[in-house]
């Protein structure tokens, strides 16, 4: 009986811990957006600027996994090592960019809209750019990988329906594809951005 | 005229089809995936290499400097000009909400016309919307064609004009030769009212103004990207997919089962 009262009472605690764990996708998008303003307007300069971005998505952002789903079809090919040095590379590259693109905004305002859950693994979170006198309003679409509830994390942008992951899938894929399948043609050509 | 219509619609379809059915030979495939996600060919990938670097030497030397220029305008401006020309695009949207059987949108596509024509003076204001008569989507001969179950076809780009595929620019053709009102009132028949000119200068300034609204997303691509061809066919037939099927849902356009079998938690 007394077991069974520890039981109840570690059970208890353990969901409770659960609940009180699990992060909202929304959370995380409005997280992540009033972070990303609040540096992009502040008066750093842009290197320490990139730096922070870069801490940014280094923490909220799957970039494995975006890796991995941007390989497409040849991730199955490819040995470990191979694996370990795309990881690798696809890491710097992906930072590269994230910021680079992102250092031009000034003071982006994003508003999350709603949120749908489309599986235990995944929910979008619909957000909108608000217009400036430059550019109308765009909307952006955040997949976010739920697996681990407690540590939501971005795998996708799809900016006015137009995925941002899917097209570097089949840029990537192109530049495979292009030199008979050789995995290297891509490595080159990341290295190459990256010194760029 | 019918008569040559059916005959256009009937060679359309055994083009498309007969190609939808050349299988994976190396020079065309059109493979659905489980998700209904289409991947289209690209038959002459080297000759559209080359194209789109002509295009892009084009963009550079004229339609960038030409976007950066109207952007100096003011936004009053830039937003009349956009509102006429979307206005304007209502000749083509109406018809073919009709062949794509939305009739409501169609009909509301009129009533924005009639009033924006008229109370907007010439689109430059949308009034319609004050009336609550809000701005639908585009649509074209290309979607239409798709959404009658047409494949894409091969892809392949055309100079000056860009990314396009054999469905898309069919449905082009269709806009010469009597399904755009505004091509048959300015080039097709001699009015008194428009001359060519009036033609041409709108599809040009409708493309400056595109290129206007994503002078920082061009941008932004083009330094982020390491294969730029690839990288706008992309975009240009995810677009297309998702025009076609009139998705709104996002949570439609990105179904993948690449995401579903990935774990990395």
């Amino acid at each position: 009986m007394k077991l069974l009262k520890y039981l109840v009472i570690f059970l208890f605690f353990t969901n409770f811990s659960n609940v009180a764990l699990a992060k909202d996708p929304s959370a995380l998008i409005n997280e992540i957006v009033d972070e990303a303003a609040s540096i992009l307007s502040s008066e750093d300069p842009v290197e320490s600027k990139i730096i922070k971005l870069n801490a940014i998505a280094e923490r909220s952002v799957d970039i494995n996994g975006i890796g991995m789903y941007t390989l497409g079809k040849y991730r199955k090919s490819i040995n470990e090592e191979q694996k370990a040095k795309y990881q690798k590379l696809f890491r710097s590259y992906f930072l590269k960019s994230f910021s680079s693109r992102l250092v031009d905004y000034t003071n982006p305002r994003i508003n999350v809209v709603s949120q749908k859950k489309i599986n235990e693994k995944y929910t979008i979170v619909n957000s909108v750019l608000e217009a400036t006198s430059k550019r109308p309003q765009v909307k952006i679409d955040w997949r976010i990988y739920t697996k681990n509830p407690e540590r939501p994390l971005i795998r996708d942008l799809i900016v006015e329906g137009l995925s941002l992951a899917r097209t570097q899938k089949e840029e990537f894929n192109s530049i495979i594809q292009n030199n008979d399948g050789d995995i290297n043609a891509l490595f080159k050509t990341l290295e190459e951005f990256l010194i760029k | 005229m019918s008569r040559q219509l059916s005959i256009l619609i009937l060679i359309i379809f055994t083009f498309i089809n007969s190609h939808a059915n050349a299988g994976d030979d190396g020079k065309l495939k059109l493979n659905e995936n489980k998700n209904g996600y289409i991947e289209v060919g690209d038959c002459f990938e080297r000759v559209n290499r080359g194209i789109f670097a002509f295009n892009q030497a084009l963009d550079k030397v004229i339609f960038k400097p030409l976007a950066k220029g109207y952007r100096m305008f003011p936004q009053p401006m830039r937003s009349g000009t956009s509102n006429a020309l979307s206005n304007l695009g209502n000749v083509v949207t109406i018809p073919n909400n009709v062949l794509q059987g939305q009739f409501k949108d169609a009909g509301i596509n009129s009533a924005r016309f009639v009033i924006n024509s008229t109370l907007g003076i010439a689109g430059i204001f949308d009034v319609a919307s004050y009336y609550g008569l809000k701005k639908r989507d585009k649509e074209d001969y290309g979607q239409t064609l798709g959404v009658w179950g047409a494949g894409a076809g091969c892809y392949f780009v055309l100079p000056v004009l860009g990314p396009t595929t054999v469905r898309d620019s069919i449905g082009s053709v269709v806009n010469i030769i009597g399904g755009d009102a505004w091509y048959n009132v300015t080039v097709a028949n001699d009015t008194q009212y428009f001359s060519e000119a009036d033609y041409y200068s709108s599809r040009l300034l409708s493309g400056v103004d595109f290129r206007a609204k994503n002078l920082e997303s061009f941008d932004s691509l083009e330094n982020s990207s390491v294969d730029l061809y690839a990288s706008v066919r992309s975009l240009y037939l995810q677009d297309r997919y998702r025009k076609i099927r009139n998705i709104d849902k996002t949570t439609d356009t990105l179904s993948d089962d690449d995401w579903e079998e990935l774990d990395t938690q």
